[in-house]
């Protein structure tokens, strides 16, 4: 049987060491943690063998731990699992001696003794006893399969067998059916000419292969592609990579690693203090001392963070194992591509995608890729593709899932949200391909709730979504009719220590996680008070002319005084806002504050700007204070199920800050509920815009009282600017303006002139103690500041002429709210102020 | 205090190891086993009232110092607490046991406690001595409790010169479903 080669290689055991009885229960425990492991690659191994029944490393890989898992066994006097290893051990044994051929058969029944196994485990680890099993069928079966080939007949039975069976077609997928036949030719050439690194190959495997080859040369496309073998090179690498690396690396508790990390955040702490006391000293070797310390802190925490790392890999490899026995009951051919498996996240995250990636390849294997006939018959590969991908980008991991199925279908979709009630007919006709597949991830898009049942596309996929949004990430679909569907999830490298930004409400501060962070606004003076606008009392922002729902973070939390502010920012005067946005992207806060000084009392706004499951939303707080990486800690159960925290973290001075969880803040405001249909809304109001059924306008006192208009996109904001900035140039009036030099020009002149004389200078004089009110208006050459005497209102309406104009600069006439409004013809309006400057000062004067 | 944690945590893993796999007797239940005769009872004040919880239960007594309020949380949680840079809830006992608030000069302590549920601070007014009672010496809540209480106050060592009541610090941080009056 060659057991005895096969048993030096293993590890060395625990039991080989003389130990004191007592310490069995260790020995137990590291028997099982280290079964589970192996349990693990044998998954793997078994199934990359099915692909490569000929490859002797792996063979031997899973002979040792089917071998080792039975000599511990034995020793331990687990009789049961003895047995099973047993005869599983001695069919290896053929297999590996090479009086055998793996085949499907085979690879099921060992896979299944593979089951049976870790059952016996997890008995063992329970309840500290194999159980009440009875595995005589499975032993029969195992015993009867190493007799189904007598030694003899090996050579010839493995010659007709290779060719047949679906894993070889299934290798030729790889090669792609578009494979030239020359190239494909060399390929065969390839293994025969390139000896195998595989020790000793011997003469039966070399027949065997040479069949193997001399039957597939016919059919070019038959011999497995460079593409598959390589991956299995390269997980053969990262095997032998592993097991070298056995003998550096230790097994550690995870909760031992969850308190060196309090420690070093203890560490921290401790360090800015010190930090902060040695800087008042002059003492120059404290201050050596304390920033050697800061290094080593910064250092350490880094390390320690590292170890909390696990490659991605680890719960990907039980996935070809999923895959195939998915694809066996579906009569499907369906192989798996892996990229990116060392990419590493926090050990946390990766527990917590694990059953949503599972549910999702399950999706792509049972719904996404067709039965064989189908594909060959849509002019694809017989064999289907699942790929997973995992890279780093933006400080986040991407983790995608992409089959090469049939996609979705749009149109189903389309009609089951429609009958659902999720989405009205109209919001249907306007949604983009992509907005319809990701409907999926709607709750009561399904009916199913667990994530275990499989029974129609997109079944449970809200429960998925909500899994990878409840650690941070987000998920989307994408799907090509006829190609496939890729499922891209963004999940944050770890959850310990997050960059987050630190916002002030009521004098407490909280921290916001910086990845559901899109911009801040912050509104100073008049913007305060005029920028906020109400929809029935709820209050919104413009942001570049889009309505931004608001939440006060007071209101939120139900703290004091919020409803005063409330009311503070909902004034009667609106204004465009803007101005706002652009400030807060500048940070040229000190222009807008020179122009605006007066407006004293109101205080700043400070606004961020979140997304929610793809939908904004502004968040009103006291005061923005500064981005800072955090270390997230859990809330005891006490706080779980406030819904607007996700935890809590020590800040530098040691005092604790709650971190707000977005999401859960927006269902609390019922930004979610309703957001959806805003955003709809929204597009389409943007469309009647376009069409000029409905307009925004800005209504303003003109001449006499008479109620005037300007169209809102026509103007860059509204200004309040104090008479007493307000100076001459040439003949005309100007205000400095954001380091620019802003003509004035006043409705009621401009107008006027047209009718008559002009009027004597004086006439022209404004008033230079009085706010004027100023609507901006500007080209690309050049902005003007049209001086009305009441800004009233922005109102919403239809520009039907009703009757028309009456004197020049009026386009015509028409009924806004119950006013006959008079609406500006801002060109004419404009060149009617050049107009008015008397004949001998030239035009451009004022660019002196 | 750090080896406390880490006895804490020895204990715990050598409590799951002897538990599932053999159920053979470790030192610690045997050192329990001994203590079951006399048991040592942490004491202190709520509203001039004895209180006890078990000793063992007890990580630490740390004076007060500032807490983070939490908005949104039941009135009975206090705030939360930096505890060597673990955050710890805070609960106000006088809250959960429904007694009057502690008047806003009288600085609290905290009794560091580990529950089911984590590590829990639980706020009382002043720290009494550690007591010893014998297992005669105890009764149950009578039946006029409230029943809410009755869960919490398991019942009274009959001390000397006053009652001591029995808290059960689970149920004492179970804060949901309490009503507030």
């Amino acid at each position: 049987m060659g057991n005895r080669t096969a048993s030096s290689e293993t590890r060395a055991l625990p039991m080989e060491r003389v130990i004191p009885m007592n310490d069995a229960d260790d020995i137990v425990k590291e028997f099982l943690v280290e079964s589970y492991e192996n349990l693990d690659r044998l998954d793997r191994d078994l199934v990359m063998l099915e692909k490569s029944p000929n490859d002797r490393e792996i063979l031997a890989s899973v002979f040792r731990t089917i071998h080792t898992i039975k000599g511990t066994s034995g020793f331990l006097a687990f009789n049961k699992l003895g047995a099973v290893t047993h005869v599983g051990e001695s069919l290896l044994g053929r297999l590996r001696d090479g009086q055998l051929t793996l085949d499907r058969e085979i690879t099921t029944a060992l896979l299944t003794m593979v089951d049976a196994v870790r059952q016996m485990l997890t008995s063992i680890e329970t309840s500290g006893v194999e159980g009440e099993r009875d595995d005589s069928a499975l032993i029969a079966r195992l015993t009867l399969l190493q007799r189904a080939d007598p030694p003899g007949k090996t050579a010839g039975k493995a010659q007709a067998k290779i060719p047949e069976p679906g894993e070889l077609k299934a290798a030729a997928a790889t090669a792609g059916a578009g494979a030239l036949p020359v190239e494909a030719s060399v390929k065969v050439a390839k293994p025969s000419a390139s000896p195998r690194p595989s020790p000793s190959p011997s003469p039966k495997l070399a027949q065997v292969e040479a069949g193997a080859i001399a039957e597939s040369n016919p059919k070019p496309a038959e011999p497995p592609s460079p593409s598959s073998s390589d991956v299995g090179d390269g997980q053969k690498m990262q095997a032998a990579r592993a097991q070298g690396a056995g003998d550096s690396t230790i097994r550690l508790d995870v909760s031992l690693l969850d308190h060196l990390m309090n420690l070093v955040g203890e560490l921290v702490l401790a360090r800015n203090q010190i930090l902060q006391c040695a800087n008042r000293t002059e003492e120059s070797s404290l201050l050596a001392a304390s920033q050697r310390l800061n290094l080593i802190t910064t250092e350490l925490q880094g390390g320690v963070m590292k170890t909390r790392m696990q490659p991605i890999g680890n719960i990907w490899s039980k996935l070809p194992r999923t895959v195939r026995d998915l694809a066996l009951d579906c009569g499907k051919q369906v192989r798996v591509e892996m990229e990116g498996q060392e990419t590493e996240l926090d050990k946390t995250l990766v527990e917590a995608i694990k059953d949503p990636l599972t549910h999702l390849v399950r999706n792509s294997v049972d719904h996404g890729i067709e039965r064989p006939e189908v594909r060959e018959a849509a002019g694809k590969n017989p064999e289907g593709l699942l790929s997973l991908r995992a890279f780093h980008e933006g400080g986040q991991v991407n983790i995608e899932i992409i089959d090469d199925g049939a996609g979705l279908d749009q149109e189903r979709i389309r009609n089951k949200a429609l009958e659902k009630g999720l989405i009205t007919a109209e919001q249907a006709g306007h949604m983009t391909d992509r907005e319809i597949v990701n409907l999926i991830l709607l709750p009561g898009f399904s009916t199913a709730e667990k994530l275990t049942k499989v029974s129609g596309r997109g079944v449970g996929m809200d429960v998925v979504k909500t899994h990878i949004e409840r650690i941070g990430g987000t998920i989307d679909v994408q799907s090509k009719p006829g190609k496939g569907v890729m499922v891209r999830m963004k999940i944050p490298l770890t959850l310990a220590i997050i960059p987050a930004l630190i916002v002030t409400s009521a004098g407490e501060r909280y921290a916001i996680p910086q990845v559901s962070l899109l911009e801040l606004v912050g509104l100073d003076g008049d913007q305060s008070s005029k920028g906020i606008e109400t929809i029935h009392g709820a209050p919104v922002y413009r942001l570049r002319g889009r309505l931004l729902p608001l939440v006060h973070l007071k209101t939120a939390l139900h703290l004091e005084d919020a409803k005063l502010e409330n009311a503070k920012t909902m004034t009667k005067t609106k204004t465009k806002a803007d101005g706002g946005a652009t400030l807060a992207e500048n940070s040229a806060a000190s222009t807008l504050e020179n122009t605006m000084s007066t407006a004293s009392g109101s205080k700043r706004v400070n606004i961020v700007v979140l997304e929610a499951d793809g939908r904004q939303f502004g968040l009103v707080v006291d005061e923005i204070n500064d981005t800072e990486e955090i270390v997230v800690k859990p809330l005891s159960k006490h706080l779980k199920d406030i819904a607007v925290y996700a935890g809590a973290t020590i800040m530098g001075d040691g005092k604790v800050a709650l971190i707000l969880d977005v999401l859960g803040l927006a269902h609390g405001s019922s930004i979610l509920s309703e957001g959806r249909e805003h955003g709809i809304s929204q597009e389409l109001e943007a469309q009647e815009t376009a069409e000029g059924a409905k307009q925004k306008l800005v209504l303003f006192a003109g001449l006499a009282g008479a109620r005037m208009a300007v169209p809102l996109n026509l103007l860059a904001r509204l200004e309040n600017i104090p008479g007493s900035q307000v100076e001459r140039s040439g003949n005309r009036w100007v205000a400095q303006y954001r380091g620019q030099i802003l003509p004035l020009i006043r409705v009621s002149h401009a107008l006027e002139e047209r009718r008559r004389v002009p009027p004597p200078k004086d006439a022209l004089s404004l008033p230079t103690t009085d706010m004027l009110q100023v609507l901006v208006l500007e080209d690309e050459h050049q902005a003007f500041g049209l001086v009305v005497n009441q800004i009233l209102d922005i109102v919403e309406s239809t520009l039907e002429p009703k009757s028309p104009s009456t004197r020049a600069g009026v386009l015509h006439c028409c009924v806004i709210a119950e006013r006959v409004t008079e609406l500006l013809d801002v060109p004419a309006v404009l060149l009617g102020g050049e107009a008015f400057e008397p004949p001998e000062v030239p035009s451009g004067a004022e660019l002196n | 205090m750090t080896e406390m944690v880490s006895e804490k945590m020895s204990e715990k893993m050598s409590e799951k190891m002897s538990g599932k796999l053999t159920g053979r007797p470790t030192n610690k239940t045997s050192d329990n086993e001994k203590m079951t005769a006399a048991r040592q009872f942490c004491t202190f004040y709520l509203n001039h009232l004895l209180f006890g919880v078990e000793s063992q239960k007890i990580q630490e007594v740390v004076t007060y110092r500032e807490l983070r309020p939490v908005p949104l949380a039941s009135p009975v949680v206090t705030g939360l607490m930096n505890l060597r840079g673990q955050v710890v809830v805070a609960l106000e006992l006088r809250r959960r046991l429904e007694l009057p608030d502690r008047p806003p000069e009288m600085k609290p302590v905290c009794l560091v406690v580990r529950t089911a549920g984590g590590t829990v601070c639980l706020l009382a007014d002043e720290v009494g001595d550690v007591v010893e009672v014998e297992e005669q010496t105890f009764e149950p809540s009578p039946e006029t409790l409230s029943p809410r209480l009755r869960s919490v106050i398991l019942g009274v060592h009959k001390l000397e010169n006053q009652l001591m009541h029995v808290l059960d610090t689970d149920q004492a941080c179970e804060v949901s479903g309490v009503v507030q009056g």
